[in-house]
């Protein structure tokens, strides 16, 4: 098992939310990010910069080797999966990065709840689609 | 200035969702599975994460009493456990079991062209859209 690039890139992630919120005064709440772009909102300007980071950030080490994945994942799969992490996102106020880094890093107890919730929800849901239904 | 450090921000935001793995939906779905031949690595993504992020707030909560760039902290003040924070959990959770994509990755994968990202985003768009039509719509009602 590789853990070099996995705890390197989670302490880059880490660094980013700092930097953010020391400067900014911001948290890095990407499903928020998102959100508050769609509503079109005042003061969305950083927000805008942000998210272009986002996008071109992975472009930054792809010389170095590290390639963005094929998704081939079937529509059903990513139709309903889009759906419901948007929906479950901006309905509990946040996502892996917003509660999983900021929240559980201020040691927010909403947040560490939103985060073991859905972690075992979806190691569940993992479980019931591979084991269950996949027979595997 | 703001500009400036949100785009950096960002940037390592992508850079450390492609380095971490997490981009790879195969690679989160494998820590996801417990039951299987689990991975254990993006265990090591949250923990780095967390180990820079954690001490670090405390210091800065003690220390500073407004960011570098603006007037004030936007740091959440809601700290009860309602039933949206749940329900938006578990709801979130059951997309990215199904999926193993999240917001982040799924932004920071838009350079890599698969019409499928373009397909998870618009989803992931019309999902929130309703979300934040029914919190609304619920703020109302109790208001009214």
């Amino acid at each position: 098992m590789n853990f070099i690039d996995p705890l390197i890139g989670g302490a880059i992630l880490g660094a980013s939310s700092l930097l953010l919120l020391i400067a900014t005064g911001r948290i890095a709440g990407i499903s928020g990010i998102v959100g508050n772009v769609l509503k079109r909102g005042a003061n969305n300007g950083w927000r805008w910069m942000f998210l272009i980071g986002l996008i071109l950030g992975p472009l930054l080490v792809a010389p170095s080797g590290y390639k963005l994945p094929e998704i081939d994942a079937s529509w059903w799969v990513i139709i309903a999966g889009g759906l419901l992490v948007g929906f479950g996102s901006a309905y509990g106020s946040g996502c892996t990065s917003g509660h999983g880094i900021c929240g559980m890093g201020r040691l927010s107890a909403r947040s560490i709840t939103a985060v073991v919730t859905f972690m075992v929800v979806a190691a569940v849901t993992v479980f019931v689609i591979r084991h269950i239904v996949g027979g595997a | 200035m703001n500009y400036f450090f949100a785009l950096l921000a960002g940037l390592g935001f992508g850079l450390g969702l492609t380095v971490s793995g997490m981009v790879d939906p195969l690679i989160v779905l494998a820590f996801l599975d417990v039951a299987g031949e689990w991975d254990p690595s993006l265990a090591f993504v949250m923990g780095g994460a967390l180990l820079v992020f954690t001490p670090s707030y405390q210091l800065v909560k003690n220390k500073m009493s407004q960011p570098l760039f603006d007037e004030k902290f936007y740091v959440p003040t809601t700290t009860a456990i309602d039933k949206p924070l749940i329900i938006g959990a578990v709801i979130f959770g059951l997309g990215w079991g199904i999926s193993g994509i999240c917001p982040g990755p799924a932004v920071a994968n838009i350079t890599g062209f698969e019409e499928k990202i373009f397909g998870f985003i618009v989803a992931m768009i019309i999902g929130m859209i309703a979300a934040s039509r029914m919190k609304a719509a619920k703020t109302k009602i109790t208001k009214g």
